[in-house]
């Protein structure tokens, strides 16, 4: 048969020699390794204390946006939810009423919002179709539960702090983008 | 008839068909198919009269007639042109013509608010479609839009003025389908605007077509309003036996709550049969209607996104193999609170607000 690769190696099935078959020279070779390591870096961290730096790509949890004024952005378009593959993400639509302008920054907003994290992939789709900056993968990671309800995010785990009301809160949800922001400025 | 009509040779886009004498450019364009049909914004072939408003269908003759040979010096509104024997027509294959509609598209979009986020009509508006054919999407107008504020027009029609482009169609609706016309285009210039005199309801019979008579956001069915977007409904075609009016209707399902009714259109986009508005506001309910079957939807409009037709579902084999159905480890209604099936916002009179939300009960039937 044709090899596939050229990489192919014939077994070698030659008996072995005296000094291969007592194996000390083998496993000193062995040790030799092992002993280099020991004088190498460390690849771990020791993570809840260290934490390594978010790629600028990096797609985590979910993020719902609110403007300079701390209204929201989503209008509940439908958008992100059409774009999303693994059918994650439902809403459901309402109409502002007069005097919840300072609450909603156009005319529809969503009423409801829902993301299912078992079934998000975190690719990123629904912050590229999103016509409005509204949602957005943070550099965070969907926290552990035990139960498969503490998954179904609603509203008020996605929504982002309010930047007037809780500004620490919201710098510190804008992440590494609000640095980037403020040093374009 | 004895003699024989004479049938009259055009070609356009290099495609040579016969048609009568008295056919506009746009029909025998419309009788190839295909792309080589210009748009149309304002025309509508079942209202008497429509056309020659948008400027859309804009094409180039390169030769008049056969007797004739000399071109058109101008682009004509090919809804408005009636074909002559020998006549050759450019559509897509003219530069002038592509890049006059652009400037067309342009001009509409001068004062039609870029909300397709907010609109009901997104996925079906035919300015949206036509706008992202020319690759229209954004804007260079800088100025101040025009900016009306919205008018329900009777229990069930909202009136966004901001949004029209004033085609008239919904002018020649109200007064070829109904006895009294109580709406027209007032003031003029860019004040123009449809209103009804002195706040008067429609409340004809046939007045809920002009809703899909609109080619934009314009005129919305209130009770559909901001209800769930259109790609997320299945349309299905459905008939009843109405006293008014044919009764032969799409309905638009999310689950199993119908939560619009609207005509059958063609693939232009135009209506088949005019329906009442008993029909298309009152009867939300599948057993009001005799379901056909889903609507054919053009695989490239949106909304057939997420739809599967025809498809073959593998036979589930597990409940054979254990002997029971496998055990739901959560059914995702007990926690989410989208879509709640004791909910039904289909049954709101008008949007949802947010007292619907916060009291906890959308109209629970």
């Amino acid at each position: 048969m044709q090899p596939l690769t050229n990489r192919a190696k014939p077994v070698d099935r030659r008996p072995m020699t005296l000094v291969e078959r007592i194996y000390l020279w083998n496993i000193f070779k062995g040790m030799m390794i092992t002993l280099k390591h020991l004088f190498k870096r460390k690849a771990t961290i020791s993570y809840p204390e260290q934490k390594r730096p978010f790629s600028p790509v990096f797609r985590g949890l979910h993020i719902l946006n609110r403007d300079e004024e701390g209204r929201e952005r989503c209008t509940a378009c439908g958008l992100c939810a059409l774009a999303c593959p693994a059918e994650a993400i439902t809403m459901e639509a309402a109409e502002r009423k007069k005097g919840e302008e300072h609450l909603y920054r156009e005319e529809k907003y969503a009423a409801r919002y829902e993301i299912n994290m078992l079934r998000c992939i975190f690719c990123g789709l629904c912050e590229e179709a999103c016509p409005k900056d509204a949602i957005y993968l943070s550099e965070t990671f969907a926290p552990a539960n035990y139960q498969r309800k503490g998954f179904i995010y609603g509203k008020k785990d996605l929504l982002i702090p309010h930047p007037k009301e809780d500004p620490e809160a919201y710098k510190k949800a804008l992440g590494n983008r609000y640095k980037q922001s403020q040093n374009a400025n | 008839m004895a003699e024989e009509k004479k049938l009259f040779k055009v070609t356009i886009d290099n495609i040579t068909i016969e048609v009568e004498p008295g056919t506009t450019i746009l029909n025998a364009a419309r009788m190839i198919g295909g792309d080589v049909a210009p748009p149309a914004m304002c025309y509508y072939s079942k209202l008497k009269g429509s056309g020659g408003k948008c400027r859309t269908c804009l094409v180039e003759v390169a030769q008049g007639s056969a007797a004739d040979p000399r071109p058109m010096p101008k682009l004509v509104a090919s809804c408005r042109t009636t074909v002559m024997d020998g006549m050759v027509v450019k559509n897509i294959t003219s530069e002038r013509v592509l890049d006059a509609r652009a400037g067309v598209v342009e001009f509409l979009l001068i004062n039609h608010p870029l909300d397709c986020p907010i609109c009901d009509q997104a996925g079906e508006c035919h300015l949206q479609d036509l706008s992202y054919e020319h690759g229209k999407a954004g804007t260079r107008y800088e100025f101040k839009r025009r900016t009306f504020e919205k008018h329900d027009l009777g229990p069930y029609i909202q009136l966004h003025m901001t949004r029209c482009i004033l085609c008239y169609r919904c002018v020649f609706v109200a007064d070829q389908l109904t006895e009294k016309r109580v709406h027209g285009v007032l003031d003029r210039g860019d004040h123009a605007q449809i209103a009804t005199y002195i706040e008067k309801a429609l409340d004809n019979d046939f007045i809920g077509n002009v809703i899909d008579v609109c080619p934009v956001g314009a005129l919305t069915d209130r009770t559909f309003r901001f209800k769930n977007r259109v790609w997320f409904l299945k349309p299905v075609d459905a008939h009843r036996d109405c006293p008014k009016c044919a009764g032969k209707v799409t309905l638009w399902y999310r689950g199993d709550e119908v939560f619009r009714v609207t005509a059958r259109k063609d693939y232009w986009g135009e209506v088949h049969d005019w329906i009442c508005n008993e029909c298309r506001f009152e009867k939300k309910k599948t057993s009001d209607w005799v379901i056909e079957g889903p609507t054919n939807v053009s695989r490239h409009s949106v909304i057939s996104a997420n739809h599967y037709v025809k498809k073959e579902q593998p036979k589930e084999l597990l409940p054979e193999i254990i002997g029971r159905n496998p055990k739901l480890l959560m059914d995702i209604h007990d926690v989410s609170e989208v879509n709640k099936p004791t909910i039904h916002l289909s049954a709101l009179p008008g949007p949802a607000h947010s007292d619907d939300f916060n009291n906890n009960g959308v109209s629970s039937k």
